[in-house]
């Protein structure tokens, strides 16, 4: 008896504290004009735009988040009304595609190479609804709009970097899974190195691609970190002091590596590492930068207007969809005859003087 | 119900009072609290069952008003206006669940044709299905005095050989099907012979093994998806190619229910003939109330333990087909099994290990998915809140008492306990005087 009397005195005790908290956290006062509880945004228009992840989800600090950082800018800036959904495994794909089907979305964006096939079927049965899909341009539909991104003519500038800032003379790369998506960087990048080999005279070695055979290193996931430690402790073994992981962030592991060596530089993907990884900002040479969220925003904003296509949107140096980020550390380290023909490089390819071509370029 | 203890299955030779202690303290006689805790479980009241999917609901509930801005805004203020709190947390939970409900039983909003209206109740039904067959095989286990935890590893085991079956053979249709099916549960079937043998002739513990091959089950499919025979050729990809039309289920009137769902009820009730009609399910029935009264009694117990993990690894490899035969993306890849293994546990446990408790346990959980797909792209609701429930109600299932004490109910256990200890006291005072 005693035991249920105790347990009742701590439970009650546990209610009145609990009680004097919420009272506590219940005093403020309310918002002066009495709000609906809408969604907030500001003249919300009609138009509904919905996005699903890949696994990861939208705080992957990689393409999962770029795009939703996109999806959220169009909410704020264009007033449209958003849906997202994010999947857990491969499984959650078409029930989350399903799922947006019956909330009547103007404009679906699949984010992701790995939701194709999920995304052909859903486009496939709803013939008048309208997709966007991030880096795939495989499905040929009226109502599918490809963002896709010419990478390699930013790696190719990463490359040229890589190479002329090497002491070594060997620079490396490997990448998370063998898809298009992925290999683009890494000829851009073998390309890059060619072209200072063929300005220079010297014969800067690159580890972990071979751009002909289309062969080279994989860690097989964009999850396993250790794996990314262990390829770049193997390139670093090799000599070479330039790595470019492109492997979301599998890229850590990379970080880690070259962090534990010293004078070892990284090349980030995707987003600029200096920012979006402040951990290691001492480390990042420069970053290949994909603008997904622009893109995203982009199409929204055409979505809205009435002027949806299948036009692939893709991004390039031109347009500012792709390019590569600011030295920040490192400006000091690089000598400006670099800083220059970079410059030049670019100016070459944005005027098409220059071809970078990759098996894995949009079509 | 008999109690675990009514029988003493190896009474002490002599009277010296020494040995007697010593066979006391002897472990092996008395089943672990875990096996007593399990069988509790398996066994509960469908009342219990039914009340924790109500609290779950209510707990449920709680969490969803307390993740939404506009309640936690409104929460700031509650003493000044109230109704401004309560407003959006009837708002918030509402529209959730009436969105959980429309996604997993009949669109209301849908006008446009009856088809519609009851698509998602077609879905639920679609979604059940390898809950079902996993709910089945983990029962089995079960009523057998086995906690198979490792339904995910025969699953992926089934997937992988009715898979490769699927993309690498080209059959006539039809007879497609049967060999996929047939293939689906010779590879559970294998995986679960492992630690049926195991157990059976080393008295490994069927818990630990089943988990580790879980493990080996994930890693020995990841290496294959590596191999060219198992990637679509040009890509190098972890990801088959489709599978071939001839070895789809035949889907009904047009709608996500195909024949997978009619053999998930034609095992439910094979599964119910075979424990409550045959010699086998009587001995899996006796093994599990109590293997060393099985034993005495003569049956052979090892074997049971084999056949028992057969036919659950067996079940569970089927549910591999509703992903491979059924689901538009007929691919396979490492994520296959989604996490059916682990669902199908709380499947069976709230089905109280039997046929039809776990189909309807099976369509809940269905419905719970179906559902919350919709929940979360309709009003942003974490889908998390799915898991939290399915959680919530296997905790109340495995802690009865608790479920009694939040709605005052009386234990039936103890009740018929206290009577038999009054009746042997009246006994002992007869035979006194």
């Amino acid at each position: 008896m005693t035991d249920r009397n105790t347990v009742k005195k701590i439970a009650a005790s546990a209610v009145l504290v609990t009680a004097a908290a919420l009272a506590l956290a219940g005093c403020g006062t309310p918002p002066s004009t009495s709000s609906t509880g809408g969604s907030g945004s500001p003249g919300a228009s009609s138009f509904l735009a919905c996005m699903v992840s890949d696994q990861g989800g939208f705080d992957d600090k990689s393409f999962n988040q770029s795009g939703y950082e996109g999806l959220v800018q169009a909410q704020t800036e264009l007033g449209v009304s958003i849906k997202t959904a994010q999947s857990k495994n491969t499984t959650d794909f078409t029930p989350n595609l399903e799922a947006m089907q019956a909330q009547n979305c103007d404009l679906d964006i699949t984010v992701g190479f790995n939701l194709a096939e999920a995304t052909k079927d859903q486009a496939t049965k709803y013939p008048n609804s309208n997709f966007a899909i991030i880096d795939d341009s495989s499905i040929d539909l009226p109502n599918v709009k490809s963002l896709v991104f010419k990478t390699s003519d930013a790696a190719f500038l990463a490359g040229y970097l890589a190479a002329a800032y090497s002491t070594t003379g060997t620079v490396a790369t490997f990448g998370g899974m063998q898809i298009p998506s992925v290999t683009i960087f890494m000829d851009g990048f073998v390309d890059g190195v060619a072209q200072y080999n063929t300005d220079s005279g010297k014969t800067v070695k690159v580890l972990g691609w071979d751009k002909a055979a289309q062969n080279g290193t994989f860690t097989g996931d964009f999850e396993d970190q250790s794996k990314g430690q262990v390829t770049t402790k193997n390139f670093i073994d090799q000599g070479a002091d330039v790595i470019l992981p492109v492997a979301g962030p599998v890229g850590n592991g990379a970080a880690a590596a070259a962090q534990d060596a010293g004078n070892v530089a990284i090349i980030w993907v995707d987003a600029d590492g200096y920012e979006t990884s402040p951990q290691y900002q001492s480390l990042f040479l420069t970053s290949v930068m994909k603008e997904i969220g622009a893109s995203v925003f982009d199409t929204i904003r055409d979505t809205q207007s009435g002027s949806f296509s299948n036009t692939p949107y893709i991004g390039t140096l031109a347009n500012g969809g792709v390019g590569i980020a600011p030295y920040h550390d490192f400006d000091s380290k690089i000598p400006q005859d670099v800083k220059d023909k970079i410059d030049q490089l670019k100016v070459q390819i944005i005027a098409g003087a220059l071809k970078v071509t990759s098996p894995s370029d949009p079509q | 119900m008999s109690t675990p203890a009514t029988l003493d299955p190896q009474p002490p030779a002599s009277h010296d009072p020494h040995s007697q202690l010593q066979a006391c303290q002897a472990p092996q006689p008395q089943p672990s609290r875990w096996r007593v805790g399990l069988k509790k479980a398996a066994s509960s009241s469908w009342l219990t069952s039914a009340l924790a999917v109500v609290v779950a609901l209510v707990i449920g509930a709680i969490l969803i008003a307390a993740a939404d801005s506009r309640v936690q805004q409104a929460a700031g203020y509650l003493f000044a206006r109230p109704q401004d709190f309560f407003g959006a947390a009837w708002n918030t939970v509402s529209g959730a669940y009436s969105s959980l409900f429309q996604g997993a039983v009949v669109n209301l909003t849908s006008s446009h044709s009856f088809a519609d209206v009851v698509a998602p109740a077609t879905k639920t039904i679609a979604y059940s299905v390898p809950l079902i067959f996993a709910g089945l095989a983990l029962g089995i286990g079960f009523r057998a005095g086995l906690f198979n935890i490792g339904a995910q590893g025969q699953i992926i085991l089934g997937a992988t050989l009715c898979g490769y079956i699927g993309f690498s053979w080209h059959l006539p249709a039809g007879v497609h099907l049967v060999v996929c099916l047939l293939g689906a549960f010779a590879g559970g079937a294998a995986w679960g012979f492992i630690p049926g043998i195991l157990k059976a002739k080393t008295g490994a513990n069927e818990v630990i093994v089943t988990i580790m091959l879980n493990s080996v089950a994930v890693f020995f499919l990841g290496w294959l998806l590596t191999l060219r025979s198992f990637q679509i050729p040009g890509l190098s990809r972890p990801i088959s190619p489709r599978m071939d039309t001839t070895a789809g289920y035949p889907h009904f009137f047009n709608t996500s229910i195909d024949l997978g769902f009619l053999l998930a009820i034609v095992a439910a009730v094979v599964v119910w003939w075979l424990m409550e009609r045959t010699t086998l399910g009587f001995r899996i029935r006796a093994v599990g109330e109590n293997p060393h009264a099985a034993r005495t009694a003569g049956m052979n117990v090892s074997m049971s333990y084999v056949w028992v993990m057969v036919i659950s690894g067996g079940l569970a490899g089927l549910a591999a087909t509703s992903q491979l035969l059924s689901a538009p993306s007929q691919q396979l890849n490492v994520d296959i099994a989604s996490t059916f293994g682990f669902d199908a546990i709380t499947v069976a446990l709230l089905g109280r290990s039997k046929p039809l408790g776990t189909v309807l346990a099976g369509l809940l959980f269905g419905g719970l998915r179906a559902g919350g797909y919709l929940m979360q792209s309709a009003t942003g609701t974490p889908i998390d809140i799915i898991l939290v429930l399915q959680s919530v109600i296997v905790l109340l299932i495995a802690a009865p008492p608790l479920v009694r004490s939040i709605f005052r109910l009386p234990d039936n256990d103890r009740r018929r306990r206290s009577r038999s200890t009054a009746h042997a006291r009246s006994l002992r005072h007869e035979a006194a005087t």
